[in-house]
């Protein structure tokens, strides 16, 4: 055995998790991800020490390994391994380690490392984001259309340069960093007083998924068992988070294709699926409502019955809203086959939500590694194989039918509990020299929060995976070959976060 | 002497004003269509004409790439569709100005207006509003050969190269020749939404720049600019509108008649723009230049079908 396994919302002692030599930690990854497993999160601490964990295809083991990274670089597995692609130009980044082999190696977020005078491009002088070689075409017929860092409407800064010959694209690069705050390095030698804000803000949208991450890894390095009504208070907030994300979402597709009923229809709804959260714990995007050990705020049965009221106006409503789109011919015409993501390619990539079912792989964290009230609640299979703006809003579509279910049932049974805590307490100090994970299936996807503590039982190492990591780079194979003016549309079918991306 | 000579300039007077005065009302009852399909309040009728004050009022900033050329733009895009609409019989049977053959330079002023905004906006050196240059220069390609097929089709119908007497006979020649003119209309109508940015072929108020096709060759202006080329783009929604109404209506002879015909024409046809703008999407931009062939190959069908009939 050369891997130690753990599960979603578990932690164990470092002495368990095997240190290997850097070759067959490189090895073991290598392997594994030709096998059916795929890389959830590889990570370096500023001594070197690094730690990975996989995921089966199988069952709700996890595996995860360490070892300690050679100062002088090391060979890169990317072209062996693609899904490690990002991973690896983060570690280079953060730790200031070269990589060698590297196909694609240029800087992730535009940040210092710590503790070295040089980097791993050798860079001494002030870091602007944005600043490095982009991939070029060249030739008379080909033009360079630069779009972003500052955009037109009111969204995130990310750098867009696209390679194209007319309207057709042929390569689009994506450089972020604009969003860097340092959360990664605010967090080691946390837990700090700040640390579930800055939890809730890693990526603002999604609040729940991130914030009950983290409470799973630090419940599962305090061997914390949380109430059964506090868990399905947190998965109401979790399904409410994706329910007003989708159906924005949606609408914000039909806004692009200048489809104006569903637009202007969930533009509205968005805002009752939010209100609803606001109901839960007094904020629409769900803050300070989770903390480890449990939930902030009871429900008592008059907000139940609330819940219960607006949850079935707003899933009729969204239903219809989503009819008017799926049976209109110039809507359908503008979706399908736009923005296609080649599943072999998505695979490769290790993408993760929605924008990874639409391609036929089947992940979802709330069945494969459960946690809370998804150990009991079945959640359905939602799956299309044809990985285009068509099939990712689908997903998305079957997955709003899915959480309105989910949300029946949960009410349900927070009604039927009967009146006890939704917190227990949680210690401050934690155990030392532990490693702890903490995977939730946020509405972009598998978040993942992998904690390891030091001697004093303090965060020697946290890091964040968020599904934008992952998934960026599907959103910029997607565009190979399409037309440059859909770009907008195939961007809003990902819509991945800046922020969570550049934490 | 004075008595004739006062017809023609009152005619001119009318034309001139209710134009410019009531051009700025088009987008605003498409808009306030669009807002009642959604169920929203929407912004008044009169908002453009708030917007215009708003603009005239604000400074203009200038790129330091652009030079001159720059303002040619929104000079022509005021200039051509106001001069174009004097060659347009909007209220009787005659234009304030007509001659043989303004049918053709009626066609060709969009073009010179097409030709100055493309090179301010090349001017300004962005690679969005060359992509729009590129884009509006392929469509109008299109767009102009449909255009003259309707026209053709209207001349072999009046016996004349003049646009006044060419839409008079088509507006009474619906029962001789229903079919032609149908099909001119169909062509007519897909070049008017086209060249007036509207969905299906593009979307006026999109902020994508990516998406867009005219409104990406503007982007720069702002201020007093943007006012004109706003201005403008309303000036040309009521010209081509024009020539889609006269199309369709008959006349009787009596100002008191024709008129509020015309302009209740034109409030439908900016209901029907809202109408169709709230019910279906964009098309994908390479259906856009298929939907203009559809346009010619109609128009040319309209004048063949005129031809043998």
């Amino acid at each position: 055995m050369t891997s130690a396994p753990i599960t979603n919302g578990t932690a164990v002692p470092l002495s368990e998790v095997p240190l290997l030599p850097f070759p067959d930690f490189q090895e073991f990854i290598v392997e594994s991800c030709g096998a059916d497993h795929r890389l959830v999160a590889l990570s370096v601490g500023p001594d070197l020490a690094g730690a990975a964990v996989l995921a089966s295809g199988a069952g709700p083991v996890l595996r995860a390994v360490r070892t300690t990274f050679p100062a002088a670089g090391f060979p890169s597995i990317t072209p062996r391994c693609p899904e490690a692609h990002l991973f690896e130009r983060e570690i280079a980044e953060q730790r200031g380690l070269k990589i060698f082999g590297h196909p694609w190696f240029k800087p992730v977020r535009y940040q210092r490392a710590l503790g070295t005078p040089k980097d791993a491009w050798d860079r001494t002088g002030p870091i602007r984001p944005g600043v490095a070689d982009f991939y070029r075409v060249e030739g008379r017929q080909v033009h360079e259309v630069g779009v972003g860092p500052v955009h037109a409407g009111v969204i995130e800064p990310g750098h867009f340069r696209f390679q194209c010959n007319g309207e057709t694209v042929f390569n689009l690069e994506i450089a972020l960093g604009y969003q860097h705050r340092g959360i990664e390095r605010a967090l080691a030698g946390g837990p700090h007083r700040a640390t579930l804000k800055h939890m809730e803000t890693a990526a603002g949208d999604t609040t729940i998924g991130h914030l009950w991450a983290h409470c799973l890894a630090v419940e599962g390095l305090l061997d914390l068992e949380v109430p059964l009504k506090a868990n399905l208070i947190r998965a109401v907030a979790l399904e409410l988070e994706r329910l007003a994300n989708h159906t924005g979402d949606l609408g914000a597709i039909a806004g692009d294709v200048g489809f104006l009923p569903t637009s202007s229809y969930c533009g509205r709804l968005r805002g009752d699926w939010l209100n609803m959260t606001a109901v839960l714990c007094g904020s629409r995007l769900g803050r300070d409502l989770l903390k480890p050990g449990g939930v902030r705020f009871d429900v008592d049965a008059a907000r139940i019955a609330d819940l219960r009221e607006r949850l079935e106006a707003a899933a009729g409503d969204t239903a219809n809203a989503l009819d008017l789109l799926w049976h209109t011919p110039s809507v359908l015409a503008r979706l399908e086959g736009t923005g296609r993501v080649i599943p072999a390619q998505a695979k490769n990539l290790g993408l993760v939500g929605p924008a990874a079912r639409a391609c036929g792989l089947d992940r979802d964290v709330r069945r494969d590694h459960p946690f809370g009230p998804y150990r009991e609640a079945a959640i359905p299979a939602v799956s299309e194989d044809l990985g285009d703006v068509a099939a990712r809003a689908r997903v998305r579509t079957q997955e709003i039918q899915g959480s309105v279910e989910f949300l029946r049932w949960a009410l349900d049974v927070l009604g039927a509990l009967p009146p006890g805590p939704v917190a227990v307490g949680a210690p401050k100090a934690l155990p030392p020299n532990h490693l702890a994970l903490g995977m939730t299936e946020g509405w972009r996807g598998e978040i993942a929060h992998l904690a390891l503590t030091d001697e004093d039982g303090r965060f020697s190492r946290y890091k964040i995976v968020d599904p934008s990591f992952h998934n960026w780079t599907g959103l910029a194979l997607a565009l190979r070959g399409e037309e440059i003016s859909d770009f907008p549309l195939c961007n809003k079918s990902f819509n991945l976060s800046y922020c969570g991306f550049d934490l | 002497m004075i008595r004739t000579l006062a017809r023609p300039a009152l005619l001119l007077l009318a034309q001139m004003v209710l134009t410019l005065v009531l051009a700025p009302l088009l987008p605003g009852i498409v808009n306030k269509v669009k807002a009642l399909f959604a169920g929203r309040v929407g912004p008044p009728v009169f908002q453009l004409y708030y917007d215009l004050a708003r603009l005239l009022r604000k400074g203009a900033v200038f790129s330091r790439t652009t030079t001159g050329v720059f303002l040619a733009g929104p000079a022509a895009s005021v200039a051509v569709p106001f001069t174009a609409a004097l060659l347009v019989p909007m209220g009787g049977a005659t234009a304030p100005v007509s001659f043989a053959g303004d049918a053709v330079v009626l066609a060709y002023l969009f073009g010179v207006a097409r030709f100055f905004v493309v090179l301010a906006a090349l001017d300004t050196g962005s690679a969005f509003e060359g992509m729009g240059a590129a884009r509006e220069v392929t469509f109008a390609v299109l767009a102009e050969p449909a255009l003259f097929m309707g026209l053709a089709t209207l001349a072999r119908l009046s016996g004349g190269p003049s646009l006044a007497p060419m839409l008079t006979a088509a507006g009474q020649g619906w029962r001789a020749a229903g079919g032609p003119l149908a099909l001119v209309l169909t062509a007519w109508v897909i070049v008017f939404l086209v060249e007036n940015c509207r969905i299906p072929f593009d979307d006026p108020n999109t902020h994508l720049e990516l998406t867009m096709i005219h409104e990406a060759m503007v982007l720069d202006h702002s201020g007093p600019p943007l006012a004109a080329v706003l201005y403008g783009a309303s000036l040309k929604l009521w010209v081509l509108g024009a020539l889609v109404v006269k199309l369709c209506l008959p006349h009787r002879g009596t100002w008191w008649i024709d008129w509020p015909a015309f302009l209740g024409g034109m409030t439908l046809l900016a209901c029907g723009v809202g109408v169709v703008e709230s019910i279906m999407a964009r098309l994908r931009m390479r259906r856009v230049s298929q939907a203009l062939i559809a346009a010619v190959v109609s128009g040319t069908f309209g004048f063949l079908l005129l031809l043998l009939a």
